[in-house]
């Protein structure tokens, strides 16, 4: 009888064990969105239908820079040109040879330096894959705030602090 | 063997005896009508876009890489088949393409170019032979669509404009001199002026 008991309270131990495991990996797998929501906008476990491809724009003259380093934006479209092994249609453009007829300005001479600041006749490989510098430009709102200050604002405030001062 | 001939050619040769003037030449012109239609029949099949990539080296290349362009979609609608751009509207200019396309069939049933990297490795012959085209017919098959009289430059984009208003309205470029890989991707370019 003893362990008739036993054995029954043993059970039951088990039982509620496992479920109770059952019970927690149930609970794992509950993700919630608010807890995942990112950049995209929605879970990460689910995939959102992609928004329309945004026109790009046409743009008359450069964009400017905001840094003397910084790659120029693209202020026309490129989605049309091809860039592989094959080809390079935007140095059908703007390579040195093309831009008397282009009008299109020329790459700097930047892009015929090795690593090492040796120049090349041609564009050196490490600046072959043109969109991966320059973007063009469409009219999408930014996910997420600019907050850059152009240097020439940051030391006229310095200056103004300074006659302040004084 | 010769005698046979013979007797044809005597058959042939001899003044009809059975069948009156009339109907031989009112026959002939029917039967004339018949083989005309049916060769213009022919052509028109052969013309249609089903007909061009109904073979597989056209379906899985240049077929596949067009639909990636404006040609294919647009916010306008309008679709440029094959034929659009490869076959001239005009009928003596039109046979003497399908002549030459006799060729390409030849290619297909030889196999010259049945893998992607066969066709690859004869594009920029392919291609070549395209330009020459286009650029002897002053890019006929593109001015079917755009016509230059219609094109109104401050519409377009700054670039085009500037480019269109000078070289193209001079007549001393034709759409196919700037405009290459419109349709399908360029093979290797070197050489190729303007490149
Ligand atoms: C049909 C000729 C043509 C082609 C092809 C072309 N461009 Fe341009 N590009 C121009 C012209 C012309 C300008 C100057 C635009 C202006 O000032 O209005 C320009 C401007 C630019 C600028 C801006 C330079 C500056 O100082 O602001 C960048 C960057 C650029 N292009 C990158 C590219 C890239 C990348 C590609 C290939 C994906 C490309 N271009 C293909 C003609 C071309
Ligand atoms: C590794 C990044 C990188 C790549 C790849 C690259 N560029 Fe640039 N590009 C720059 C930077 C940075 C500048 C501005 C500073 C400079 O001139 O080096 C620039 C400047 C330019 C300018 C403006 C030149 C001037 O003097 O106004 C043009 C036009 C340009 N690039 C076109 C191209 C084209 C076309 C390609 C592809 C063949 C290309 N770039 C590839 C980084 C890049
Ligand atoms: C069946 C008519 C048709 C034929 C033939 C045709 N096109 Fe087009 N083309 C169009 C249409 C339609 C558009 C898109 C118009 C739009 O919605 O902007 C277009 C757009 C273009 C564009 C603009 C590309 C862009 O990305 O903005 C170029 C360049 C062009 N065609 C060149 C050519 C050339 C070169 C040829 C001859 C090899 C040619 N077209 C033959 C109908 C045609
Ligand atoms: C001298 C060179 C040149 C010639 C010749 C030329 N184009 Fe263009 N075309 C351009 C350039 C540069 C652009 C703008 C950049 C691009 O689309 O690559 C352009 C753009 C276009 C566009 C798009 C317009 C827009 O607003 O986006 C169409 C359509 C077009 N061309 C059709 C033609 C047709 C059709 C012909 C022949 C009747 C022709 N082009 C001849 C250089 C040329
Ligand atoms: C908008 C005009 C246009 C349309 C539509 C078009 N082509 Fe082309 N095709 C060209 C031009 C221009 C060339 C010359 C090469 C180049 O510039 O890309 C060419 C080249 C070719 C070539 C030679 C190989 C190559 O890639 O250069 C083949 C094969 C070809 N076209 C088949 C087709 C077939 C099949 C279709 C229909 C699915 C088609 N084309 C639709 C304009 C067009």
């Amino acid at each position: 009888m003893k362990t008739v008991k036993q054995n029954v309270v043993k059970m039951a131990a088990l039982l509620a064990l496992t479920s109770s495991a059952f019970l927690a990996t149930a609970a794992d797998k509950v993700i919630h969105e608010d807890d995942f929501a990112t950049l995209r906008g929605t879970a990460i476990t689910s995939e959102p239908t992609p928004p329309p491809l945004k026109n790009e724009v046409d743009h008359k003259g450069t964009f400017g820079r905001a840094f003397p380093t910084q790659a120029p934006v693209v202020p026309h479209k490129v989605r049309k040109y091809q860039v592989n092994l094959k080809v390079n249609q935007c140095l059908s453009c703007h390579d040195r040879s093309r831009i008397k007829e282009s009008k299109a300005p020329m790459v700097s001479v930047t892009h015929y330096m090795t690593r090492e600041n040796h120049f090349l006749a041609q564009v050196s490989p490490r600046r072959y894959f043109c969109t991966q510098c320059h973007v063009a430009q469409d009219e999408a709102k930014p996910l997420v705030p600019n907050v850059f200050i152009d240097v020439d604002k940051l030391l006229e405030a310095a200056e103004a602090k300074k006659s302040a001062e004084h | 063997m010769m005698d046979k001939l013979k007797q044809v050619w005597r058959v042939l040769a001899k003044p009809s005896v059975h069948y009156s003037l009339g109907f031989l030449t009112i026959g002939g012109f029917l039967a004339g009508i018949i083989f005309w239609g049916g060769f213009n029949t022919a052509l028109e099949a052969t013309n249609t876009e089903e007909f061009c990539i109904s073979c597989h080296e056209m379906e899985a290349n240049v077929y596949e890489e067009l639909q990636g362009t404006i040609h294919f979609s647009n916010r306008s609608g309008v679709r440029a088949t094959c034929p659009d751009c490869h076959v001239p509207h005009e009928w003596t200019n039109k046979i003497a393409r399908k002549m030459q396309a006799s060729k390409e069939v030849w290619g297909k049933i030889f196999g010259t170019i049945n893998t992607r990297e066969k066709f690859e490795a004869k594009r920029r012959e392919l291609a070549e032979h395209e330009w020459a085209r286009l650029k002897a017919n002053d890019s006929l098959e593109c001015r079917n669509c755009h016509n230059f009289d219609y094109m109104d430059f401050t519409r377009q984009a700054p670039r085009a404009a500037e480019a269109h208003s000078t070289s193209l309205a001079s007549g001393e470029k034709t759409c196919i001199d700037c405009h290459k890989g419109i349709a399908h991707h360029l093979p290797n370019m070197t050489g190729v002026k303007g490149y």
